[in-house]
């Protein structure tokens, strides 16, 4: 159990890093781009660009906030 | 796509990753014992090739929508990791990755362990500094191969950048004996971080089904953009890293 909770701890180190909130604006950005283009037609190309620098910005803001 | 840009990203991305798995090898070969230290490294990259071997070729088995939606949103989540990383170090909120000072780490850690042979291994602490030196890092290498690779459709040009990045590191290793201190990792990891950032975002939303203007094109727009972004946020930052950093009241004794 130990064992797995490690590899977990891992790879969530590995691939989401220190700030998950910008991992889950990537995902939401990604889920607005399909429910857009799908549902409403658009072809929103622009949605996730938008969505990763606001996420990168908002990261970076939070990191450094009254430092 | 164009082989070049892929070879080139995952030659300086690789090429990053390879100078860290140096510094640990030379800290376990030369303040330890070499044979120990190789099979190490050996062993790692064995278990390396293993797990491309078995993930590789499953992922290439995906549907390209899929698989680019996937690989997109992972590449742009690893990549927004490496921009905020780079970005933190270049405005000084974070201490710039130092090889010297991590090698003298290591080389204080390998000096006070002792020796213990085990499992037909001469030094045990050298093979396992080695073995998670060259795994860890070498990981990161094999992500960016396979997602990079399959993807673009073109594994055999990522296989060559990130061969050539690891023939180029361990050459210049060689000849220098030291970890490579002159090596600008942070400008690097910026550089990969906005490469990353870019292909992720325009592969993740071609697997949410957006058309991208210009197809293949829009990525000589996309990435000046993320790259432009990303000088705003560091001069930015620097700003704001100077305004916390000037001590209360400085700027009302200057005006005056």
């Amino acid at each position: 159990m130990k064992w797995l909770r490690s590899i977990g701890a891992f790879w969530y180190d590995f691939v989401i890093g220190d700030d998950w909130r910008a991992a889950a604006l990537v995902v939401i950005g990604l889920a607005l781009t399909a429910i857009l283009t799908h549902v409403a037609g658009v072809n929103a190309w622009w949605a996730l660009p938008v969505l990763a620098v606001a996420a990168l910005v908002w990261s970076l803001h939070r990191a450094t906030a009254g430092k | 796509m164009n082989a070049l840009p892929l070879i080139l990203t995952v030659f300086v991305a690789c090429a990053v990753e390879a100078v860290e798995a140096l510094t640990i090898v030379l800290a376990a070969g030369i303040t330890r014992e070499w044979r120990s230290t190789f099979q190490g490294g050996a062993v790692a990259l064995v278990a390396l090739a293993v797990i491309t071997a078995a993930v590789g070729p499953a992922v290439s088995h995906l549907p390209l929508t899929a698989l680019r939606l996937v690989v997109g949103a992972l590449l742009a989540i690893f990549g927004l990791q490496w921009l905020r990383k780079a970005a933190l170090r270049a405005a000084g909120y974070k201490a710039l990755h130092d090889e010297a000072s991590a090698y003298l780490r290591e080389v204080t850690a390998a000096q006070q362990a002792g020796v213990q042979r085990r499992r037909g291994v001469g030094d045990w602490y050298a093979f396992t500094l080695a073995f998670k030196g060259v795994l860890l890092e070498g990981l990161e290498v094999v992500f960016i191969v396979i997602t990079f690779g399959d993807n673009a459709r073109n594994i055999g040009g990522a296989v060559i950048g990130a061969a050539a990045a690891i023939v180029v590191v361990a050459v210049a290793g060689v000849a220098v004996r030291a970890p490579l201190t002159k090596v600008p990792e942070n400008w690097m990891k910026l550089a990969v971080g906005v490469m990353l950032t870019s292909f992720g975002t325009f592969w993740g939303a071609e697997g949410a089904g957006v058309t991208w203007p210009g197809n293949d094109a829009a990525l000589l727009v996309l990435v000046p953009v993320i790259a432009l972004v990303m000088a705003a946020c560091i001069l930015w930052l620097r700003a704001r890293h100077a305004a916390g950093a000037a001590p209360a009241g400085t700027s009302e004794v200057i005006a005056r």
